[in-house]
């Protein structure tokens, strides 16, 4: 099986140039629009893309990596990818400084996708700070086929929520949680999963956001029936599968812990099967 | 212009083109292939194998530099076994010319991954990469010292016999490359890689110790470029008559014909690919355009030609 999934590495990636439909600022991220063409229909929540950045004379060589936030059709502008970008540093800042029209060389989909149940269930989404983007659109597939879907939304302030008007409508419920208290409840995320889990509320728990949230969300899920799908976030360098910066140690069926690549294993990843204690660290030799 | 010959040779392995991937920055093929046929070059280095399975060096692995990188990936591998069980086959049925670099910890431990691959069928020739910057003791960087790049090769050399081309790679990190590089052909290269990656750290002024899990790492990318146009250039002055593969920052068509310029046979495009998956197939495209465009009427005749004589 893994030889199968092996010869497939990067199926459905395209290297193309793309046009920005859109690039407007919302609270610290800014939300840009992408004309994607045919490959929408190769988007699945979880995936992401890879920019280059800087232009023809950049110094930096390297592409960024963006998770897809929602991808759509229209009869104006043909199929549309959506990302939510944070211009933390010199690469995000430039493709925020892009304008409408401006050409972009990306590499998409990538990577892994959230893993939707063939039957309704009760699904919990967890995002941190802008992680939450490509859960909007996860929300959406999950409704249509009949799942219960509440969202938890954290940051360590109101200006890192990531909360579209639009996207409140394709969830059940719509929590937020801020540890300065400026937007919504004081506190974590994480504080209200505990008891969620211990009411037997939900079945799967998609998350998105910081190691540390991620980390902390498997650890309650240890010995639980819930399901815990996460997308990763590791420095990469290719997003491709061919520079083996990204790794982390996973434990497989068999029980062997290897160091799998968050680009191509990843981002989407059992989180009961990541060894989050080990990340940044080298499992004895086997 | 059909006529062009673009061929190249590193010693009795014939390539139709003279693009390859680097080791370590093309896996083993498979994540590139859904860019371009990779028959369409010259031919697919694997990264670098080990005996044993390795997990290599704990993140951050990774450090973006201006116009460069660092790596600290330490050797993360299969271990030779399941390499040449599941990733060799398939890059043969993919028509792929085959360059196996092999890396170890002891001289014992080349000739040991020598003696497996030598009966692999497929192969075009064999890297011995006795210069990965990524090991734990620095000291066992076989490329920094003579005596020791000698005697790894020799013991390559007598197993493998006189068939399988080897190609050594060494390290821009020495006093003396050019003294290096004769002891290693001497002792039975046929072939010479140049250049690996260069020794570098890069320090998070956040947490104020050094960024990589391994602190050191390899430079890469075309910030190294200049490092590698002058090891080609030293090496091809004393041995004109050895083949180099050469690597290093080489991004666009004029970037390879450069190392050409300085007398490489062939060239490697490596961290190219993390920002270009097409990379080697562009370089390879408008590097045959420039030499057309040149009036070469072969790869061959501009290898090493920075070395002519002064125009009279």
């Amino acid at each position: 099986m893994v030889k199968e999934v092996m010869s497939q590495i990067n199926r459905s990636a395209a290297h193309i140039i793309t046009t920005i439909l859109a690039n407007k600022r919302v609270g610290q991220y800014h939300q840009m629009v992408f004309g994607i063409g045919d490959l929408v229909k190769s988007c699945r929540p979880g995936n992401f893309v890879a920019i280059n950045v800087g232009g023809d004379s950049s110094r930096m060589i390297l592409r960024r990596a963006f998770a897809i936030s929602r991808v759509s059709e229209s009869a104006s502008f043909g199929g549309t990818m959506e990302l939510i970008v944070a211009p933390h540093g010199l690469g995000s800042k430039w493709l925020c400084s892009q304008i409408e029209g401006a050409e972009v060389d990306i590499v998409l989909p990538l990577g892994t996708a959230f893993g939707i149940p063939t039957s309704p269930v009760n699904a919990l989404l967890v995002g941190g700070g802008y992680g939450s983007a490509p859960l909007f659109g996860l929300a959406e597939v999950l409704k249509a086929r009949g799942c219960k879907v509440d969202m938890l939304l954290g940051a360590s302030t109101s200006a890192k929520i990531y909360a579209p008007m639009e996207g409140k409508r394709s969830v059940n419920s719509l929590k937020i949680y801020t540890e300065d208290g400026t937007m919504g409840e004081l506190g974590r995320v994480t504080e209200p999963i505990k008891v969620l889990i211990e009411n037997k509320a939900i079945d799967v728990i998609y998350s998105c956001g910081p190691m540390g949230m991620l980390r902390a969300i498997s650890e309650l899920t240890t010995d639980t029936d819930v399901v815990h799908q996460c997308a990763v976030e590791e420095a990469m360098a290719c997003g491709i599968g061919i520079c083996m910066t990204c790794v982390l140690p996973v434990k497989g069926e068999d029980g062997q812990i290897s160091m799998l690549r968050s680009c191509i294993d990843g981002p989407v990843m059992d989180g009961s099967q990541v060894q989050w204690h080990l990340v940044g660290q080298v499992p004895e030799v086997h | 212009m059909s006529e062009f010959d673009f061929s190249t040779t590193l010693g009795n392995a014939f390539f139709n083109t003279p693009i390859f991937t680097a080791s370590g920055c093309a896996s083993s093929g498979k994540e590139l292939a859904q860019f371009f046929p990779l028959r369409d070059i010259g031919a697919v280095v694997t990264k670098s194998v080990m005996n044993k399975p390795r997990y290599g060096r704990p993140t951050p692995r990774m450090a973006e530099t201006p116009s460069g990188m660092l790596n600290s990936i330490g050797l993360q591998g299969p271990g030779i076994e399941a390499f040449l069980a599941n990733d060799i086959p398939w890059l043969v049925e993919q028509n792929s010319r085959i360059i196996i670099s092999i890396a170890g910890e002891t001289i014992e431990e080349y000739a040991t991954l020598a003696r497996k691959v030598r009966s692999v069928a497929g192969i075009s020739a064999i890297e011995v990469n006795i210069s990965c910057p990524n090991v734990e003791n620095r000291g066992l960087v076989f490329a920094c010292d003579p005596d020791a790049s000698r005697r790894v090769i020799d013991g390559v050399r007598r197993t493998i016999g006189g068939e399988l081309p080897i190609i050594a790679k060494l390290s821009p990190d020495v006093t003396n490359l050019p003294d290096i590089a004769k002891g290693v052909v001497e002792s039975g290269a046929d072939a010479l890689a140049l250049i690996n990656t260069v020794l570098g750290m890069v320090i998070n002024i956040e947490t104020m110790r050094p960024h990589l899990g391994g602190n050191t790492g390899g430079l890469s990318g075309p910030a190294i470029r200049p490092v590698a146009v002058r090891a080609i250039y030293q090496v091809h002055a004393v041995m004109p008559e050895i083949p180099i593969l050469g690597m290093g920052g080489v991004s666009s068509g004029r970037d390879a014909l450069e190392l050409i310029f300085a007398g490489a046979s062939g060239v490697s495009v490596g961290t190219a690919s993390f920002g270009n998956p097409h990379a080697a197939v562009d370089i390879q495209r408008e590097l045959r355009d420039l030499l057309i465009a040149k009036g070469f009427p072969s790869l061959k005749s501009a290898v090493g030609y920075a070395h002519r004589e002064a125009d009279l």
